[in-house]
């Protein structure tokens, strides 16, 4: 039984003159303690997955259809009362910037007390120890003295540790990680992913970590999503899609990558940029920058197909695989 | 804190110095005091001789500075009219219109706040829209329209509550006498307090509003929202908090600004406050009181802005006031 089971989830954001689809059916499992990597490129709907899970999307956009099955039980069409108690508690959420996302006016104790008594009647001392202790496991320095200090006293680095000791508070089942370090200084980004791993793995919590990154998600994660125009277009174990990427946009991201380029050269990089969400083609919606693209790719939508160990919504998988083992032997 | 309080001090001496200045001029500016003190039957020669007892022929800077050692003194001139010190004049007319503003200003803040924060949480339900539409009129409607308004449904039509004066004071002691005290003072202080808060009130309401929506869009409050916490919570700890920062600044200037308006609520109601002996001075030509009436508001802008400046750095943990000296 898994944790998490995702099934043809779709997004709409309802526009003033129509309502365009920002996720577009996506289905995945999460096993409890599992480790899920999500990348794509801005706008594909990484971040909105995420938000998703939580029932936290803002007006305009909304769950349309499909089923978010947590613990168990059924999410999706939950109101923010019945969410509540799944907020923060039995699922967490970690976000992009710790520069905006503790409140400047309020001290960090008041903030990590804030969270531990909306889920748990615990005096304020009690909860008080609690953070000291969930402090130290992130490795903040004298604890004790952080709770009466504001936001703005503490480096970035420091702020995203004790928005992932927050995130820890109430020991969840799940955390989803949003870009947790895209706003950090880059000798900073690798101790907090050190972090998040070291105390996801520790504690046997679910992890959903979204990224553009495909380094990190390598690095950190057990399988990934990969996501293009608000759908998955690439699923499966995370070793064999950095090793061997199916869909012609894993190949061209993963070729994108700096260690694929000799000193000296130019980044390769996929031409072209992906379509708004307005403007998503009736067929493959990679198809318009896609090389290997015949008219088949631009009429009809690809099915996700098992290939290679991996699931991939392409219609040439086949050929594609085929020309690629050809160019590498010739 | 304490070099930080010094600097404020400086800047309101210089913000003082200004005023004075103006004041001065336009009181140089402003006729012939002669007039006023001995009418038309004295002679040239007499007049000549008075001027010079008074030194109204030394230049502009020496009576200037004149001016401003008096001024420091506490003297700010003798009012033509009443024949004693503009600043003891002005001194009996300030309680009533300072409990006025007090009136006006406990109506703006306890409705502004709770009014503010309700049309910024459902901005589309019907009473948001009732609330914004009012507020609309409340602005574009002068203050002694609204207050003649009043008087008319409210004294006239109703006879629910007095149309002028203080009515039956308490007196507490020195010049001030309160409203605050008995019912019929505050029958008295209700109705000018209200027209004194029309223009205010929508004004505070918007701009909690405006502030509340943006805050409600922000990261944190999307972060506590992702941590499960109560959405009362939210409102009013994560949010207002931040709403009220901005909103703590604009107050302040505009509770002087609310000194000046109530020239208009005074004069309406009869309102026997130092708004309503202004208007009378600035008809009598009573120049000395005119500008000491000035220095006094100035003087009472310098000081309430100081405070608030003071308490936006209590408020705000962003801001060290103990740095800010340096």
């Amino acid at each position: 039984m898994s944790l998490l089971s995702v099934r043809d989830l779709t997004v709409k954001f309802a526009m003033r003159d129509q309502t365009v689809t920002a996720l577009d059916q996506i289905s995945f499992d999460l096993g409890k303690g599992e480790r899920l990597g999500i990348v794509g490129e801005s706008g594909a709907g990484k971040s909105i997955t995420g938000f998703a899970l939580m029932n936290l999307l803002s007006r305009p956009g909304f769950i349309d259809s499909g089923s978010i099955n947590f613990e168990g039980r059924e999410i999706a069409g939950l109101s923010d009362k019945e969410m509540r108690p799944i907020r923060g508690n039995r699922m967490a959420m970690i976000f992009q910037d710790p520069m905006v996302t503790l409140n400047p006016v309020l001290t960090i104790g008041q903030q990590m007390v804030e969270t531990l008594q909306a889920h748990r009647k615990l005096s304020k001392a009690d909860a008080e120890q609690i953070s000291i202790m969930k402090l130290r496991e992130v490795y903040i320095p004298s604890p004790e003295d952080r709770l009466g200090q504001y936001p703005h006293e503490l480096s970035g680095g420091m702020r995203q540790r004790i928005v992932i000791a927050m995130a820890l508070l109430l020991e969840p089942e799940l955390i989803i990680a949003d870009e947790p370090t895209t706003a950090l200084d880059v000798t900073i980004q690798a101790d907090i992913m050190e972090l998040l791993l070291e105390l996801c793995t520790s504690n046997m919590v679910g992890l959903i970590l979204i990224t553009h990154d495909l380094g990190v998600v390598s690095q950190m994660t057990e399988r990934t999503l990969v996501m293009y125009a608000g759908r998955i277009i690439e699923a499966g174990k995370t070793r064999e899609i950095i090793n061997d990427p199916q869909h012609p946009y894993t190949q061209g991201l993963i070729n994108a990558l700096p260690q694929q380029t000799l000193p000296g050269q130019r980044l390769k990089q996929i031409p072209g940029n992906m379509p708004g969400l307005t403007a998503i083609p009736d067929g493959c919606p990679f198809a318009p920058r896609c090389q290997y693209a015949i008219d088949n790719c631009r009429r009809t939508r690809p099915e996700t197909v098992s290939y290679a160990n991996v699931e991939v919504a392409c219609h040439e998988v086949n050929r594609l695989h085929n020309t690629v083992l050809e160019d590498q032997s010739a | 804190m304490l070099a930080y309080l010094v600097k404020r001090l400086f800047q309101a001496i210089a913000v003082m110095l200004a005023i004075s200045f103006i004041g001065f001029a336009i009181q140089d500016n402003l006729g012939d005091p002669l007039r006023e003190l001995v009418g038309q039957s004295v002679s040239e020669e007499t007049r000549q001789q008075l001027r010079d007892e008074l030194g109204l022929n030394d230049s502009f800077l020496t009576q200037y500075v004149r001016f401003l050692g008096n001024a420091v003194q506490g003297d700010l001139g003798t009012s033509y009219f009443f024949k004693e010190p503009a600043l003891d004049v002005i001194m009996k007319k300030l309680p009533a219109t300072l409990e006025l503003v007090l009136g006006a200003t406990l109506i703006i803040v306890g409705l502004s706040v709770p009014l503010g924060v309700y049309t910024a949480i459902k901005p589309n339900s019907i009473p948001s829209k009732i609330i914004m539409g009012a507020s609309i009129v409340g602005i574009s409607i002068p203050v002694f329209l609204t207050a003649i308004l009043m008087i008319y449904v409210f004294s006239v039509e109703l006879h629910w509550l007095p149309s002028y004066g203080r009515g039956d004071v308490v007196h507490v002691f020195g010049y001030w006498d309160t409203n605050f005290a008995n019912v019929d003072g505050w029958a008295h202080i209700l109705l000018p307090s209200i027209a004194l808060a029309s223009i205010m009130l929508p004004l505070f309401v918007r701009l909690i509003r405006a502030e509340m929506m943006e805050v409600l869009q922000s990261e944190y409050v999307k972060y506590a929202k992702a941590k499960g916490i109560h959405p009362g919570r939210i409102y009013f700890v994560h949010a207002l908090k931040n709403t009220l920062l901005p909103v703590i600044t604009v107050g302040g200037v505009q509770i002087g600004t609310m000194v000046a308006y109530t020239i208009l609520t005074e004069t309406v109601f009869q309102w026997p406050g130092m708004g309503f002996m202004f208007l009378e001075a600035v008809n009598r030509v009573d120049t000395p009181l005119i500008v000491a009436y000035l220095i006094v508001v100035g003087f009472i802008f310098v000081v309430t802005n100081t405070i608030v400046d003071l308490i936006y750095g209590l408020v705000n943990p962003t801001v060290n006031l103990a740095r800010m000296g340096a």
